[in-house]
């Protein structure tokens, strides 16, 4: 199936945005997720299955004034 | 009141450091940890962007930073709408699990100053969500006093552009701003050299906010010390109460005994 990550297409199978985030080596503790503009809680990466056409954005803290 | 009591508070928080610092623009994370170190600064800046999926091999910033001795105030730099920035935030909470965020929605990037239209409505979503809102503003008493009154627990104006280094340009701004509002006024931008960050916090500002002023000097760790020390001492001068300006001389010495 295809969705986007962080503006990107990208084919997988289907994973739960927890096992998603592992799959590319995230952990999932330094990131926040928006599942389709929505904020998605850590708490809810394990029991939330990517379905086709989801848009994901993962982002993390980098350097900035 | 000695200098080990006098706090700066935020949001019913304190914080014995007036000085917060950016992390951005230095050359490697060594040097960064070694002046944010030397700044004595407790808050620093953070920015949000998105993970680079491809490349998972860079280090990532948090693995840089002790968690226990620094607050994170993470920024909405690059946000040019009231929307960017609110989602901005949102994503930033749930990463930092903090509710403290430095709201800034830029006008241009030539610029870089506020939106302050986009700013206002930004603030009133995000006081409303519960996040405590820093807002980098104008150095605009009437913008300030709006952005007190939506509920922000500080305001944050401008002392020059951003990454200028040209200094408090409108000290006079500054101290209406002071006058006008109750919560902590921090100089956010412009400074860029140490007597900058002085004459701010002489003027009666409660804390200072850099980055490039730092970490664009030519030795950013021993900027990083001046910045730490010229902060405590324009706060010590304010406190101490300056000697009036005036056009004439007045002897230090007795006029009176002198040889003849």
């Amino acid at each position: 199936m295809n969705i986007t990550v962080n503006g990107e297409a990208a084919a997988i199978e289907q994973l739960s945005v927890q096992n998603y985030l592992e799959s590319l080596g995230i952990d999932p503790r330094r990131v926040a997720v928006e599942l389709n503009r929505e904020i998605l809680p850590k708490a809810d990466y394990p029991g939330t299955l990517l379905k086709d056409g989801d848009a994901l954005e993962i982002v993390q803290f980098v350097g900035g004034g | 009141m000695p200098e080990t009591t006098d706090k700066l508070v935020i949001a019913g928080r304190e914080f014995n450091s007036r000085l917060m610092v950016g992390t951005g623009k230095y050359a490697d994370y060594p040097q960064m940890v070694a002046a944010l170190e030397a700044s004595g600064a407790e808050i620093i800046t953070v920015a949000v962007r998105r993970v680079n999926i491809s490349d998972r091999n860079k280090e990532s910033l948090l693995d840089h930073i002790d968690l226990k001795k620094y607050t994170l105030l993470p920024n909405t730099a690059g946000c040019y709408t009231a929307d960017d920035a609110i989602r901005t935030c949102r994503l930033a909470r749930e990463a930092g699990l903090s509710d403290f965020v430095k709201l800034e929605v830029l006008g241009d990037e030539k610029t870089l100053f506020p939106d302050n239209q986009e700013l206002l409505k930004a603030a009133a979503v995000l006081v409303k969500e519960g996040f405590t809102v820093l807002p980098y503003t104008s150095d605009d008493p009437i913008i300030c006093k709006r952005l007190e009154d939506l509920g922000c627990a500080a305001v944050m104006p401008l002392g020059a552009p951003i990454g200028s280094g040209l200094g408090i340009r409108n000290p006079y701004n500054i101290q209406i701003i002071l006058d006008t509002v109750k919560v902590p006024v921090i100089v956010d931008a412009g400074v860029g050299t140490a007597s900058d960050a002085a004459i701010a916090m002489e003027l009666g500002c409660h804390g200072v906010l850099m980055n490039t002023g730092i970490a664009g000097a030519q030795d950013p760790i021993a900027m990083a010390e001046a910045m730490n020390l010229a902060v405590r001492a324009g706060r010590l001068a304010y406190r101490a109460g300056r000697i009036p300006m005036k056009l004439h001389a007045s002897a230090s010495s007795p006029i009176t005994g002198l040889i003849k």
